[in-house]
């Protein structure tokens, strides 16, 4: 966490750089934790579009990584998964 | 070059919209500052201005709008008067927040209810704790110098501020007076461009503005707000001398009236202190000293300034369009006495609350003011320390 | 229209680390719509769950320019910034071409901001008002709004022993914009990406107010399981309880006719908020639920054979 400024160091004004939520995690609301097997996913990417905190990575078309420090363990994209009968992202206990 | 010409209130105000320029104005019609919107339309209409006019559906939206645009990087600007500034009352802290230089010229309207078209303080009084600095006006003149000021004030790198600019409904916005105006030129250079602090439009730079600030945040914004406000007290005399070598008329934050060599007065603001003055004018032809400090500046407050120019007096007559309702006298009542309490030695205060609704101060009630604070003076002692005056 | 792969190569314009509850359709809404624009783009979001969760001082999950204000006035905020833009392009101070999205709860929206909203769309900004319905106050602990649908329990209008939940039939939002004769007035849901992102890129094509409800699933409000909000949102658009399409200039259009449309109950079942309603003496309220489901399908699809496209 940032060190919070006094009133005379803070930027005057309810003002913001974009994007700052980058810094805060919210990995340890997780309770279960999405795991991705690389063989049998099809990179459809619905997990991708679908998820709700930005946490699944796209590069060159293929999901590359999940990105815990943001994701909150919902299992949307183990539900969206279409991939039979084995989804190819589990969600699996964090203990 | 200077033009004179005949104005009334709302006219004058409209001209230095014209001049300033914006470019957003969103507002919405009300009774008595209607016509600021219906000429500033005008001008719209026959492109004698670069503005973007947004016919609102509110003066909520009004407010949200001009806010909203100038967060976006636009002079923005609207008018309101009683009700409207009433329904405004959610969004303007959020604009002294945001730390926003809007200028908004507010026609001082009774607050319903019951529902009263005329002029009384009650609705910028109601809004004098929102971070906005709050200028009020004697006549037209005032009111076009106080907006072209309130301009350069509100829109200062150390105020960035929102300001309003009000005037008496009715007493000063229909009236007509021979004023000053400056050529446009002349206004363009003296309020130069719009420094734009918050860019929203800026999407290489994106910033977001009005987070959710919670038990560690909101406290330094609001104490910010603060500061800027008392430095504005600096700026605003800084802009007024300024004014007054530039164009002739120096303003301050009060004006004093026969008051330094006098053993009491009255302190009030708008338009009453033109009434004021001519019984003073009376009084003082029969050797009585008495005299009148007009408060300009109502945010921020000059207490110590009022103060000082009071202290030497034995007796004052606050008189305020204004009822605080059972709280201890009207609000301008409230402030005054407590600015007194620090000084070693201090004058008795009486309030007298009038005026409400449009009522009428007449003359005969004036001199009953000035006999009493007469007696108060001499006798040393308050008969009754908050009154009504002109009430049935 | 953009396909999957190519809205994965445009930048995710809102961060991780928002605060948003795990697995809420909300967050799903703004990535697809701010996907589906490919211009710079400024938005407005009404106070609610998303402007809360999003911005926590000092924290902002939005890597656009972002402006909240209030509650009630996300249309009027948007046009005040709108105003700004046209009239600095005017004089030639900015340039470039810049899209405007306004977002706001079904609180915001249907209710305390819907004068704010019938306002803007008359005057005619250029921008997109999208409302994310998740059909109650949710920030404030799932209170009743005007897009509560009926029978629904919400913390002021609860299932009781003498009362069922909402008692009266939910306002028709996405028909009062039809109403207000913009040129672009769409419904689409959480869980079809290809028809939301298919409709904000289309109303991003055109000038003037557009409009566009989003049905929004919230797992904590409606009371399900969490990773069903996709699920859920594709089920509302199977029984048609929220129907999928667009009104282009008064042209009605349906987006979306399931194959084979599934009974109402298939919705309510998994959410708590409708729980109640399987009470054996229930049956004849949720019969009544289906019946205006089928009744306002039924219309939707006159509407589209009258004032459809020519076939
Ligand atoms: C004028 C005003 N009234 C009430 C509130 C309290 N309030 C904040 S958010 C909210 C409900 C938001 O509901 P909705 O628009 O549906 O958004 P959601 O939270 O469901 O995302 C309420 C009642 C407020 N902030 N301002
Ligand atoms: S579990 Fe939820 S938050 Fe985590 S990656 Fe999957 S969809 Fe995203
Ligand atoms: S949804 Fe399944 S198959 Fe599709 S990209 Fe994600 S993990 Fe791979
Ligand atoms: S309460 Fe509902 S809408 Fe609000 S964040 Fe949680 S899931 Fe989303
Ligand atoms: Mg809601």
């Amino acid at each position: 966490m940032a060190q919070e400024l006094g009133w005379k160091e803070l930027p005057e004004g309810d003002a913001l750089k974009a994007g700052t939520a980058a810094d805060f995690h919210t990995g340890d609301w997780r309770s279960k934790r999405p795991i991705k097997d690389d063989k049998t996913c099809i990179n459809c990417l619905f997990c991708y579009i679908y998820c709700p905190d930005s946490a699944v990575k796209v590069k060159d078309g293929k999901v590359i990584e999940i990105d815990y420090n943001y994701c909150k363990g919902c299992g949307i994209c183990e539900n969206v998964c279409p991939v039979k009968p084995v989804k190819a992202i589990k969600m699996v206990s964090e203990r | 070059m200077v033009q004179v010409v005949a104005k009334t209130g709302n006219e004058a105000m409209a001209e230095a919209m014209r001049q300033i320029n914006p470019d957003v104005v969103a507002a919405y019609p009300i009774t008595p500052a209607t016509e600021i919107v219906m000429i500033f339309s005008q001008f719209v209409a026959d492109g004698l201005v670069d503005t973007v006019y947004v016919p609102v559906e509110s003066e909520h939206s009004a407010m949200s709008a001009t806010i909203a645009a100038s967060a976006a990087g636009a002079r923005a600007m609207t008018g309101t008067s009683s009700q409207g500034l009433a329904l405004m009352y959610e969004m303007l802290p959020i604009a002294s927040a945001l730390r926003l230089p809007i200028v908004m010229p507010e026609v001082n309207r009774a607050l319903s209810g019951p529902i009263n078209i005329h002029n009384d303080h009650s609705d910028t009084f109601a809004a004098r704790d929102f971070g906005w600095i709050q200028i009020f006006s004697e006549n037209s003149q005032e009111a076009y110098d106080n907006m072209l000021q309130a301009v350069k004030i509100a829109e200062h790198p150390k105020v960035k501020l929102p300001a309003m600019v009000t005037t008496d409904g009715f007493i000063i916005s229909h009236c007509l007076e021979k004023i000053e105006i400056l050529d446009d030129g002349t206004v363009k250079e003296y309020i130069g461009k719009f420094p734009a602090y918050t860019k929203l439009l800026d999407t290489s730079n994106p910033i977001t503005l009005g987070a959710l600030d919670l038990q560690n945040y909101y406290f330094e914004h609001k104490r910010q707000v603060a500061e800027a406000m008392k430095t504005s007290k600096d700026i605003i005399l800084e802009i007024g001398k300024d004014f007054g070598k530039k164009f002739g008329r120096e303003y301050g934050f009060f004006e004093k009236y026969k008051l330094d060599d006098a053993e009491m007065a009255i302190v009030c603001l708008g338009s009453f202190a033109g009434s004021a003055k001519a019984v003073i004018d009376e009084y003082r032809e029969k050797g009585v000293k008495i005299g009148l400090l007009k408060i300009r500046v109502y945010r921020p407050f000059p207490d110590e300034e009022i103060a000082a120019a009071l202290e030497h007096l034995k007796a004052v007559a606050v008189v305020e369009k204004c009822d605080g309702f059972a709280a201890k006298g009207g609000p301008l009542y409230d402030e005054i006495k407590s600015c007194l309490y620090d000084k070693k030695q201090r004058p008795l205060v009486i309030d007298y609350i009038t005026g409400l609704g449009g009522r009428e101060i007449t003359h005969s009630q004036i001199i009953e003011i000035f006999d009493e604070l007469k007696h108060t003076a001499s006798s040393g002692k308050i008969k009754e320390a908050v009154q009504y005056k002109g009430v049935r | 229209m953009a396909t999957l792969k190519e809205l994965a190569v445009r930048e995710d314009r809102l961060t991780g680390g928002h605060r948003m509850c795990p697995g809420c359709g909300a967050p799903i809404i703004v990535r697809q719509a701010l996907m589906a624009v490919k211009e710079p783009v400024v938005v407005v979001s009404a106070t609610g769950c998303l402007e809360v969760s999003t911005t926590i001082f000092p924290y902002s999950a939005w890597k656009v320019p972002f402006l909240h204000s209030a509650f009630e006035n996300s249309a009027a905020t948007m046009s005040g910034v709108e105003a700004a833009y046209t009239s600095l392009k005017k004089q030639g101070k900015i340039t470039g071409d810049t899209k405007f999205i306004a977002f706001g709860g079904d609180g915001g929206t249907y209710d305390i901001g819907f004068q704010s909203l019938s306002g803007a769309m008359e005057r005619g900004h250029d921008m997109l008002y999208i409302c994310y319905d998740n059909q109650a106050y949710m920030n404030t602990s799932v209170q009743r709004s005007g897009a509560t649908p009926r029978g629904a329990s919400t913390t002021t209008e609860p299932a009781g022993k003498v009362k069922q939940g909402k008692v009266m039939t939910r306002k028709d939002l996405t028909e009062c914009m039809v109403a207000h004769n913009i040129p672009y007035a769409a419904q689409t849901i959480v869980g079809d990406w290809r028809d939301l992102t298919k409709k904000v890129e289309k109303a991003m094509s055109i000038k003037g107010p557009k409009f566009i409800n989003v049905l929004q699933p919230c797992q904590l409000g409606w009371g399900y399981r969490m990773d069903l909000t996709i699920e859920l949102g594709k089920l509302a658009a199977d029984t048609c309880f929220w129907p999928l399409y667009e009104v282009e200039n008064g042209k009605y259009t349906l987006s979306y006719t399931p194959k084979e449309k599934k009974p109402l109950a298939e919705f309510l079942k998994p959410q708590n908020r409708f729980r109640h309603l399987f009470k054996p003496e229930n049956q004849k309220l949720l019969e009544e639920l289906q019946a205006d489901v089928d009744r306002k399908w039924e219309l939707l699809k006159k509407k589209c054979d009258c004032f459809g496209t020519e076939k």
